[in-house]
Parts: structure tokens; sequence; C-alpha cells
């Protein structure tokens, strides 16, 4: 008796090893997947460059003209003309190249979590399991400061900016699986029943009445994806990510205040016009 | 006390529905159908045959029955209607036809063919041939024009873009609503949501229309607007409706026929006069009983506020004036504290100021008088006879109201729908 409750005691108190399983799972993966994660790393650094050459390819002044179209056609003269104010600073005070980088590596983030994550929060709002297992990995995602697994992701995906991609879709996908979800749970069940009385099949509900009406939720997570891809941007800089994250990190460790509020302004103009050009209307 | 009164005008309503006369075909037959949520299904099924109550049932098992042994055949062209309170199992009924909610047991028959027996794909092709459904709070898409949601039925069959637009504009025509089509749903009453609804069901041309109490959530003169709209509607289409509704006036006002529903069981299928004359049980006696009570209209119900009236300072050319503006052919003289005198005529006036006579009192006729609480029938009997309005008056001589001829003709026919 005695010696079995003494062998009880000494396994309640046994530090459970977690971060060695968590260590031993990297290693794992990074031995026995390496071929995947590299062609994952070649395709992401493939959009990711793309991007950047497109961007980069016109004359800043054109590219801020485009930009000043998209959102006059989107929102209308106030914003166009705030583009060209806000995006004609960030030139003139030469934090255009570091911009453009910044531009390809959110754009390519916000992609990837929007193509992952629209297609989950469908699911996840059919079907009760993909919720139940979802659940709990969206909270830790949400919650896990990004620092940690800054590590593992610079493990599989080495230096640069892929990892910080990689990093920024973990951080950015929660809003769009979520806002899915809730804007189709939130479609009144008489449109559904009205979409089944006159026979629609399952790909006709979900595109002619789930999707629509889960539109304004939808277009919210895509906001907040954004917004939080670029919250990322300094923090994707510390795994090499390029863009304006390198001048504030630099700032940082030289306690340059000048350089440091200057890229800084750059993520915040970026931020506002993004955020006024996909936004709601207010 | 009413009861045999609405016939002569039922005859004529249906006389004049009797465009599908003949032999009519059968085209919707139900047969033994029942809906047991949340339970096993069988075995409440047994304790149903054996007569068990339905809320011990519920009580034993934690089963809701929905629909108990429901059997009844929809002739082609009829408006069949199904009635009952909240509760009673006929919204679930009407979605077992088209098996929106599958039933746990029974046979449905539409044009022959049992339709428990077609597999997901065939039932679908099936709900779009066969049923247009208009629903209670209209489900119409908020993100889609009113054009775009007549076509929606459409949409789905995967007709081109040309031919569902032409079909959609026809359907909106017909419940009038055409020049509405780039509308958005919310911009509209709710009785023309609800025309919209019934467009949509409308433009796919299936053979039934499945309502389920589509006029429920309108208010009382736009609901009365649109029953009198889908029966000349029901003139001009070949279709066979069943209505659902929880109001027995209305249910008189369409129905062919009609089933009463009570805890999911139809206690009474019949037309008109053998619901009214024949209840077959306590539950539809009350019922039938209820609704003639509430048919009783008093001269409170139907009077309206004068357009004007004249005070004992009043002259003739002030009465002259107020009969002119307000086009009145007579008006109403009030005294201290507005109790009631009497009335004046236009010719008279006219003839005093004619002749300079100044007073006014000696054209005051009296005319007959109504209470608040009298009937529309013995206000008809007043009136008949009179060429001015009827003065309603409280017990202190006051003028509460008049009324008017017309009114009391429109309440008595309409108390006959």
């Amino acid at each position: 008796m005695v010696i079995k409750i003494n062998e009880i005691i000494s396994l309640l108190t046994t530090r459970i090893p977690l971060g060695n399983w968590v260590e031993a799972l990297v290693d794992f993966i990074i031995n026995n997947f390496q071929g995947v994660l590299d062609g994952f790393s070649a395709l992401i650094g493939f959009i990711v460059s793309s991007v950047e050459t497109v961007l980069a390819f016109p004359n800043p002044f054109v590219l801020i003209a485009i930009f000043a179209l998209i959102a006059w056609k989107l929102k209308g003269y106030k914003l166009a003309i705030f583009v060209v104010l806000g995006l004609g600073l960030v030139h003139n005070i030469e934090m255009w190249d570091p911009l453009v980088v910044t531009l390809a590596s959110i754009i390519t983030s916000v992609l990837v979590a929007l193509i992952l994550g629209i297609p989950i929060g469908i699911l996840k709002a059919h079907n009760k399991y993909i919720d139940y297992i979802t659940r709990p990995i969206l909270d830790f995602m949400q919650t896990i400061p990004p620092f940690v697994y800054l590590i593992p992701a610079l493990m599989f995906f080495g230096l640069g900016n892929v990892s910080g991609v990689i990093a920024t879709v973990v951080f950015a996908i929660a809003p769009p699986i979520r806002l899915t979800y809730l804007g189709i749970k939130q479609v009144d069940e008489e449109l559904k029943e009205a979409g089944h009385a006159f026979g629609a099949n399952w790909w006709q509900i979900l595109f002619k009445i789930e999707l629509p009406g889960a539109m304004p939720s939808i277009m919210m997570g895509i906001n907040q994806c954004i917004m939080l891809s670029l919250s990322m941007v300094v923090i994707a800089a510390m795994i090499g990510a390029g863009g304006l994250g390198q001048p504030v990190l630099r700032s940082l460790n030289m306690v340059d205040i000048g350089l440091g509020f200057e890229a800084g302004l750059g993520i915040v103009i970026i931020a506002m016009v993004l955020d006024r050009m996909f936004g709601r209307d207010s | 006390m009413n009861i045999s009164r609405p016939f002569l005008f039922l005859k004529s309503l249906e006389s004049l529905k009797s465009k599908t006369s003949g032999v009519k075909n059968l085209k919707i037959q139900v047969n033994n159908l029942y809906k047991i949520f949340d339970g096993k299904g069988k075995k409440e099924i047994e304790m149903l045959k054996d007569g068990i109550s339905k809320d011990e049932i519920l009580e034993k098992t934690g089963a809701t029955v929905g629909v108990n042994d429901a059997s009844f055949e929809v002739k082609e062209g009829e408006i069949f209607v199904i009635m009952g309170l909240s509760g009673s199992g006929k919204s679930t009924l009407l979605r077992c036809l088209n098996r929106l909610i599958e039933p746990t047991s029974g046979s449905i028959r539409v044009d022959g063919k049992d339709i428990m027996e077609l597999n997901k794909d065939q039932l679908r092709e099936f709900r779009r041939k066969k049923f247009g459904m208009v629903f209670q709070n209209f489900a119409l898409f908020p993100y889609r024009t009113v054009q775009e949601n007549a076509e929606f039925g459409l949409e789905i069959q995967g007709m081109d873009k040309e031919e569902r637009s032409k079909k959609a504009k026809k359907a909106l025509k017909q419940v009038g609503l055409d020049g509405w089509e780039e509308q958005m749903p919310d911009q509209l009453s709710g009785g023309m949501q609800q025309r919209v609804g019934l467009a949509r069901a409308l433009a796919v041309d299936t053979d039934v229309l499945l309502m389920d109490e589509p006029f429920s959530a309108l208010d009382p003169l736009i609901k009365k607007d649109m029953q009198d709209k889908l029966l000349d509607l029901y003139e001009h289409i070949d279709k066979t409706i069943i209505f659902i509704t929880h109001d027995l006036d209305e249910a008189l006002k369409l129905g062919d026929r009609i089933a009463i529903m009570k805890d999911g069981k139809i206690v009474q299928i019949g037309n008109h006069e053998e619901i009214l004359t024949n209840a077959e049980n306590d539950y539809v006696a009350e019922f039938v009983q209820d609704v003639n009570r509430s048919r009783v209209l008093t001269a409170e119900d139907i009077m309206d506020k004068p357009k004007a009236v004249l005070y004992n300072q009043d002259g003739l050319r002030t009465a002259l004036h107020k009969m002119r503006n307000n086009e009145l052919g007579s008006i109403f003289v009030l005294g201290e504290n507005r109790k009631y005198r009497g009335i004046v005529k236009l010719e008279d006036v006219v003839e005093y100021i004619n002749k300079d006579k100044e007073d006014i009192e000696e054209i005051i006729q009296d005319v007959p008088i109504a209470e608040p609480d009298e009937k529309v029938d013995q206000l008809f009997a007043k009136i008949a006879d009179i060429n001015t309005p009827l003065p309603v008056l409280d017990e202190e001589n006051k003028l509460e109201g008049i009324i008017v001829k017309t009114s009391v003709l429109a309440n008595l026919a309409s108390e006959n729908v």
C-alpha cells in the first residue's frame, strides 16, 4: 500500500516534459518533411517576389496614381486625395522601397490567410466536428505570443520573407475563419429554407444564400486580417522579413528616434490606406 | 347567430371559382402521415395509435408529435386551407408535403407519384418543378433586388438570364409590382414584400403553391387587399394552392375546402358550410363560434369622424361655407359641450339664404340616432331610408362619430366573406 501511494505521488510530481515533446515534434517534422517544407517555402517565396516585382515595376508615382484610382472607385475622391498625400509622403521620406516590400508580404499573407481561412470558416459553419476541433486551435493561435512561433517558423522555412509570411498568416488567419463562420451562422434559417423549397442544392445554397448573406461579416474578417498582418510587420522583421519593419528594428538598436518615426509612419499610412479601402463604410 | 347569412355571398364566390368545374383530378393525396420530433418514431406512432395523448408522449419519451395521422386529398385547381392555432402542426404538415421536414411515416402522392420514395436529387428536381412556396416572414433575400428575388427559383433551375428576367418581370407584373424591379426589399412595405414573395413563387410556374401563413404578418387592411389580390390571381392562373392560416375568416374567404388541425391531428375537413354548421367536435364548434362573435361589428367600429360640424353661434353662411369646403350635403349641429342638436341640410341652407332669412334654428332637423354598441344590421335598418349620415351619440348625448350608408353596406358585405 505504502509503496503504491509513494509511486503515485512521485508520478504526480514528475514534471511533464511538454517543452521536450514540442522540440521533438519540430525536429521530427524537419527531419522527415523537409521536402514538403521546401516546396511550400518555394511557393510562398515565389508569390512574394512576384507581387514585389509587379509592385516595383512601375514608377512610384504611377503606382500611387493606380492606388488613388482604386481608392476613388471604391470609396470616393476624399480617400483618393488621402492616398496621394499619404503615399507621396512615404516616397518623400525615402521609405518607398521598404513599403513595396512590406506591401508585397502583406498582400501574400492576406491572400494565403483568406484562401485558407474562408473555406475553413465555411466548413466550420457546416460541420460541428470541424467546429469543435478548430475552436481551441484558433484560441491558441490568437493568444499565443508570436515570438513563440518565430523560432519554429525560422527552422522550417529559414531566414527571410517566407518565414515572415508564415508567421503573419498564423497570426492573422483567425478573424477570416471566425467571421466567415459567424456570418454564415447568422444567415436567417428561413432564407435557407426558401432555397431548399425552390430546389437549391448545397452549392447553390452556399453561393446564392449563405455567402451573400455573410458578406458584411466576411468583409470585416478581411479587414481584420489586413490590420493584423500589418501589426506583424516589425515582429516578422526579426526573422529576416524585409520592408518597413527593418528600419524600425534598426532604429531600436541604434536609438535612432528619427528613423524609427519615419518607418513607423510608413506603416501607419499603409495601414490607414488599406483599412479605408477595404473597411466598412462609416 | 350569423351562421346562416354568409352563404348567400359564399355561393356567389364559389360560382366565381368554378372555372375549374367538371371532374377535378386528384393533385395531392396524403395518407397516414406522421411526424415525430426528437423520438424514435415507430414507438411514438404505436403510442399514438393506442390513444396516448401528445402531452403524455412528450412526458414519457421526450418526443414531440408534430403531425398525427394526417390524411387528406387536394383536388387539382382548388384552394385547400389548413387551419389551426399556433402549435397545431399546420406548418409542419405543409413542410412535410415538399419534405422540407422529413415525415416520420406515411405517404404523400403528388400526381400519383409517391414523393417519399424520391432520393435527394429527384426530390430537388421535384421541388423545382412542382412546388412554389410563400413564407410567413417573406424570406426575401435582402441583398437581391426585387427583380433578382423574383428570379431566384428560375436561377436555381439554371435558366439563362434573358428568359428568367422575362418570366420574373411577368410575375412581378401579375402581382402589381411593375416598376419596382430595381428596388431592394427593405425599401418596400410589408404587403409589397409579400407580393415579391408571391412573384418569386409564381415565376417558377409550378402546379402547386404552398403558402405558409403568407398574410399573417400584415396589418388588417393590407391583409384583406392581399387576399383579394390572391383570389384575383387565382382566377387567371392554373394552380393548386395549399394555404395555411390561423384565421378562420381568411380560411373561409379563400378556401374551397378547409382542414382544421389541433395537436397535430386533422379534426375536420370540409367546405364552408360543413365547417360552419356541422362542427364535428367541440374544438371546431368553439372556433366557429368565436369567429362569428368577432364578426359582429358595432357602430363604434365603423363610424368616422365628421369632417365638419356646426356650433350654436354659427349662422347660415358659416354652414354653407363649411359644407362647401368639405363637400357635404348636410352637417350636424352641436350645442354646448358638444351635445348633439340635429342636422342641417344643404338645400335648406341655400333656400334660406336665397330668401334672406337669418335664423338657422328653424331648419335644424331630427334624424334617427345610433348608440356606439349597436350592431351593423340594426344600423342598416335605421340608415336604409334616410339620405343623411347617422349620428352616433354616447350616453351624454355627445356626438361620437357619424356613420355613412356606404360603410354600413361595405361592412355588411365583408362580414359575409
